[in-house]
């Protein structure tokens, strides 16, 4: 029988899951709804039955890396470490700082190791840390690329405009949902993540199909994301649509597949398998931030129509933000279980 | 699969209606200095009727085409980025075709004498006009599908109106060195002027053009 408390503990890591359906979702969506490429019913739709899929098929790669962060094997400590992140990233958009719900985990799980006495997993730690640099960089190098491609396609194939305009509302779908299903693979784990480790909820059968705890964790996980995304995204969209208003269509929807494109590669299981298969290096399954991944498209887009355009004021918060959300949600989390475990009596370790 | 087919079957329904629009303005053209030409040559005939009456139908299917094209790009929202510079470019390039129109409706209901001394220069003011309205159509058809070539035919439709405004001045200055009678030399020069004015307002829409053609390439 599934204890009530389960539920109430489970409540922090669905709350961080709607608040990343309801912000990133912007990253996937925000801007073909924003310019009207997309109506926002469709965008939710699409963005909800791919995030889902993501996170149920794809999610696991990411969830081990921060499994070996830290093996949160209380209930009540993977609670904290869920609040505290959520906290610090309610608090920084609050502060109008951009905000990761990746780092603000991975931060609060080092939280949680250093009130432990957990010693935190060096080797994973500059993993995940180097990619909170690689994701941005990559991004922007794989716009360029597509920017280029285009811009050089587009002066040798004599497209009609109002065709162009048909087959931009086409990619904006199908990179959406590339997106989404990237932004679930990739950010499921910041949302039930922590919990992975307790194996909270028994297994259920279902029909013929028995669900096990981690499975059922990526399900709900997945509603939680789009809840957010069909309560509270259409605002964020919107919004976020008519700040990139003065990039073109074509540089939006570059943002949008270079964004989605790293958002899986960092998730892809089988893309790992593949090029460990070669002998090449793989690339870490690590979850990273959308909003960082858009962001380094948009700053590559910049450089090639000229530095100046880069906004160097907003980059500068951009890169405040990274350095000041994990240790907000570290320090969080160790004063909320110093809490929780001496004022409430429980056990978070 | 349905709403897809559906979307390109709206886009190609409107491509063609754009289309359909610019061979209307050429189409205009063309029937405008065969208009002109007659009526230099043979004066007020049948012929020139005819060629009238094309004219205004061209404008009115040019009319309902542009409503069409304006209805279908908002009520669909499409190209929003451009959508307004589109609208700009219809409008502007249906003034034309009012032009066409209004002028030859003044040869009809004027009736004016061109002594035959002057009829050439009319003739080649008519031509160099109709070319630039040719370039123009041509600079139009390129916003759509190849915005890099909008200004090299801006460049051409920017010459030919430079030199009906050369072939203009000649004209009116022949007309008031004529020996006619002021209020016949008042009434030639307005007719110069209103032909003239067409590639006047033609080098307008190619300056708006220019425009649009940087921002669809940025």
């Amino acid at each position: 029988m599934l204890d009530p408390l389960v539920l109430i503990f489970l409540t922090s890591g669905l709350f961080l899951g709607w608040a990343l359906g309801a912000n990133d979702a912007g990253n996937v969506f925000g801007t073909a709804v924003g310019t009207k490429m997309v109506s926002w019913r469709t965008a939710a739709i699409i963005c909800s039955i791919f995030v889902v899929l993501g996170a149920i098929v794809s999610g696991a790669g990411t969830s081990q890396t921060l499994g070996k962060l830290g093996a949160i094997s209380a209930l009540p400590g993977a609670f904290m470490t869920a609040l505290s992140a959520a906290f610090a990233v309610y608090a920084m958009t609050k502060f109008g700082l951009p905000v990761s719900t990746s780092q603000a985990i991975v931060g609060a799980i080092i939280g949680w190791n250093f009130f432990s006495n957990n010693p935190t997993d060096i080797s994973t730690l500059t993993k995940v840390l180097s990619t909170w640099i690689i994701c941005p960089l990559l991004s922007g190098v794989i716009a360029i690329i597509l920017y280029q491609t285009i811009k050089f396609s587009a002066q040798r194939v004599h497209i009609h405009m109002i065709r162009a305009d048909a087959y931009q509302r086409v990619a904006l779908i199908v990179a959406g949902a590339l997106g989404a299903y990237s932004l679930g693979a990739n950010n499921i784990a910041n949302v039930v993540g922590v919990f992975i480790p307790a194996q909270p909820l028994p297994p259920v059968q279902i029909g013929g199909l028995l669900l096990s705890s981690t499975q059922q964790l990526f399900v709900l996980g997945g509603l939680s994301i789009a809840l957010g995304v069909f309560t509270y995204s259409k605002r964020v969209m919107m919004t976020l649509g008519s700040d990139l208003g003065r990039l073109s269509a074509t540089s939006a929807l570059i943002a949008v597949i270079s964004h989605s494109i790293v958002l899986f590669m960092f998730a892809s299981v089988g893309l790992e398998a593949w090029l460990a298969g070669l002998g090449l290096p793989t690339i870490p399954l690590v979850p990273v931030s959308s909003s960082q991944a858009v962001v380094g498209a948009i700053v590559g887009i910049s450089i090639l129509q000229g530095a100046a355009a880069i906004r160097w004021l907003v980059l500068a918060k951009i890169i405040f933000g990274w350095v000041i959300t994990p240790v907000a949600a570290c320090v969080l989390c160790f004063i909320g279980l110093f809490f929780l475990q001496n004022v409430f009596g429980m056990v978070v370790i | 699969m349905a709403p897809n087919l559906s979307l390109f079957g709206r886009t190609k329904q409107l491509e063609l209606q754009i289309d359909s629009f610019f061979d209307k303005v050429s189409e205009a053209a063309v029937v405008f200095r065969l208009g002109v030409r007659v009526y230099l040559k043979e004066g007020y005939t049948e012929e020139f009727v005819t060629r009238l009456d094309r004219v205004v139908e061209l404008e009115s299917e040019a009319d309902v085409l542009r409503r069409d094209i304006e209805k279908h790009l908002y009520s669909n929202t499409l190209i929003p980025d451009s959508r307004g510079d589109v609208l700009g470019l219809i409008e502007t390039m249906d003034q034309l075709l009012s032009e066409f129109e209004d002028t030859l409706w003044a040869f009809s209901i004027e009736k004016p004498t061109i002594p035959e001394e002057l009829g050439s220069g009319y003739r080649k003011l008519t031509n160099m006009v109709i070319k630039s309205v040719d370039e123009l159509a041509l600079s139009g058809r390129a916003f759509f599908r190849s915005p890099h070539d909008v200004p090299a035919y801006n460049h051409k439709v920017i010459l030919y109106e430079k030199e009906a405004d050369k072939i203009s001045l000649n004209l009116k200055t022949a007309i008031f060195d004529s020996s006619l009678d002021l209020s016949f030399k008042i009434q030639l020069r307005e007719f110069a002027d209103r032909i003239d004015g067409i590639a006047d307002l033609a080098e307008d829409v190619a300056d708006r053009l220019a425009i649009y053609a940087i921002k669809r390439l940025t």
